[in-house]
């Protein structure tokens, strides 16, 4: 078990009630899709925020980087870099910039 | 003593606006859900201190948000709206077919009689009902699946359901109105629809009476006369007095009959309200002088109510949702502009002032009357 840190964007840890960094348990390979799973597991609120809820799929102004790489078009069993793994760096969970 | 509750969408957040009856002071509740979208908010009538809101963004998608205490505290409830079977195609912009793809919640209209049930009015247009409070959803898809549906189009705002209107006599009756593909009625509880589009003439379609591809900005119904309909189309102001089968046009003299909302007084079934756009390409009132007309005879003849509101450089919109009445003996009329005004009138629209000022645009104004 691996416990990751996830910042989150203002507007969902508002909508959360979270604060912008939390920590998640990922159970096997740190994936992008399984710490989303966890996510979204333990803070259901956020399901269909961050990707579709219906086809999975990232939604279009949500953005990921971590350890300044943008695994924003990563397939969500991409492995994430270790220090993601070990808690010693955050997923950011960004809001992209849009609308003027 | 009685008060009043003005729920107001705006771009980046809810208002809560409370008064007593006399509705001149004003305590203002908000920024709610800051930063998102507030399509519309609306009380259960069955129960006042239920109150079901949109929330949206263009980053995170849909919210559903619900209060049980008149809007001090909300929790968010179902958000997942799935096309009913293979969701299909209508029109695209340039004609081609485009698939279904839900947006957003426009519009919520809450059972007359059980706080847990509720419709939603969505883009790409279809209605959703819920029967628990707002948890799931289901669609009722006898109306997107309308042998026209295929065919419907967007207008410039997106393909949306933004107006349900529940029959208060006949339960099984429900009205919806989209854009742009006109209104449509359901006689059995939403599974079945039939559009009622005849009479309306729209230039700006191929044929100018077709049965559906009309742009329906608003429509609108008295409680006590429910067989008798009012709407706001893209251009021309209309009326139907056998529960939409025909309509005829009541512009009357209205200095120019496009526009977005109307609404009728709580008392007075043939006084109803305008708001004149100066036109589809300026989304503005007339000479920026803004104005509600209203008419007491069912319309055809309209007077100009201005005392009270910008008469100089106002150059705001009023959004199809963005007008209610209350249920006070004197009966209290509400509209926001895009210019983040909120105005209210207690005497009936004679004179009006301005609850705010300087909120983020306004999408949507309900009002619940309680006592």
């Amino acid at each position: 078990m691996s416990d990751v840190r996830v910042e989150l964007p203002g507007g969902l840890a508002v909508l959360a009630r979270l604060p912008r960094d939390v920590v998640v348990a990922v159970a096997g390979p740190v994936t992008l899709g399984a710490v989303l799973d966890a996510l979204e597991a333990d803070h259901p609120v956020l399901r269909g925020t961050i990707r579709h809820g219906v086809t999975g799929k990232r939604r279009p102004f949500i953005r990921f980087f971590a350890c300044q790489r943008d695994f924003s078009h990563a397939a969500m069993n991409a492995a994430l870099p270790e220090p993601i793994a070990s808690g010693d760096e955050a997923l950011l969970i960004v809001g992209a910039i849009a609308g003027g | 003593m009685s008060r009043v509750r003005v729920l107001v969408g705006t771009r980046k957040g809810a208002f809560v606006l409370t008064a007593d009856g006399a509705r001149r002071d004003w305590a203002v509740s908000g920024p709610h859900f800051a930063g998102w979208e507030i399509y519309h908010l609306k009380g259960s009538p069955a129960d006042p201190g239920r109150i079901y809101a949109s929330q949206s963004s263009g980053w995170f998608g849909q919210i559903i948000q619900r209060s049980d205490d008149g809007g001090t505290t909300w929790q968010p409830v179902g958000k997942d709206f799935v096309y009913d079977g293979i969701a299909g195609t209508h029109q695209w912009y340039d004609g081609t077919p485009h698939p279904w793809e839900f947006n957003r919640v426009w519009h919520l209209e809450p059972s007359l009689a059980d706080p847990d049930t509720v419709f939603a009015g969505v883009e790409d247009a279809a209605l959703f009902k819920s029967s628990d409070g707002g948890m799931t959803w289901r669609e009722l898809s006898g109306l997107r699946q309308h042998t026209t549906g295929s065919t419907w189009q967007p207008g410039a705002g997106g393909m949306c359901l933004h107006s349900i209107l529940l029959d208060p006599v006949d339960l099984a009756r429900i009205y919806t109105a989209i854009s742009a593909a006109g209104a449509f009625r359901s006689d059995d509880g939403g599974e079945s629809w039939l559009p009622i589009n005849r009479g309306l003439r729209s230039a700006h379609i191929p044929d100018p009476e077709a049965a559906v591809g009309h742009c329906v900005h608003h429509i609108a119904l008295h409680p006590s006369k429910p067989e008798r309909l009012f709407m706001q189309k893209h251009w021309d102001v209309m009326r139907s007095d056998d529960a939409g089968a025909t309509w005829h046009e009541i512009s009357g003299d209205l200095p120019t009959d496009f526009g977005f909302v109307v609404d009728i007084h709580a008392h007075e079934p043939e006084t109803v309200f305008v708001v004149p756009i100066k036109s589809d390409q300026e989304h503005f009132p007339l000479d920026g002088r803004l104005a509600v007309y209203r008419s007491r005879s069912g319309g055809g003849d309209w007077e100009r109510l201005g005392k009270g509101l910008p008469q100089q450089d106002c150059y705001v919109n009023v959004l199809r949702d963005a007008m209610a009445v209350d249920t006070l003996d004197q009966c209290g009329i509400y509209f926001g502009t895009t210019g983040g005004q909120v105005f209210v009138s207690p005497d009936g629209g004679n004179t009006w002032e301005a609850i705010v000022q300087n909120l983020p645009a306004v999408l949507s104004v309900e009002v619940q009357t309680l006592t």
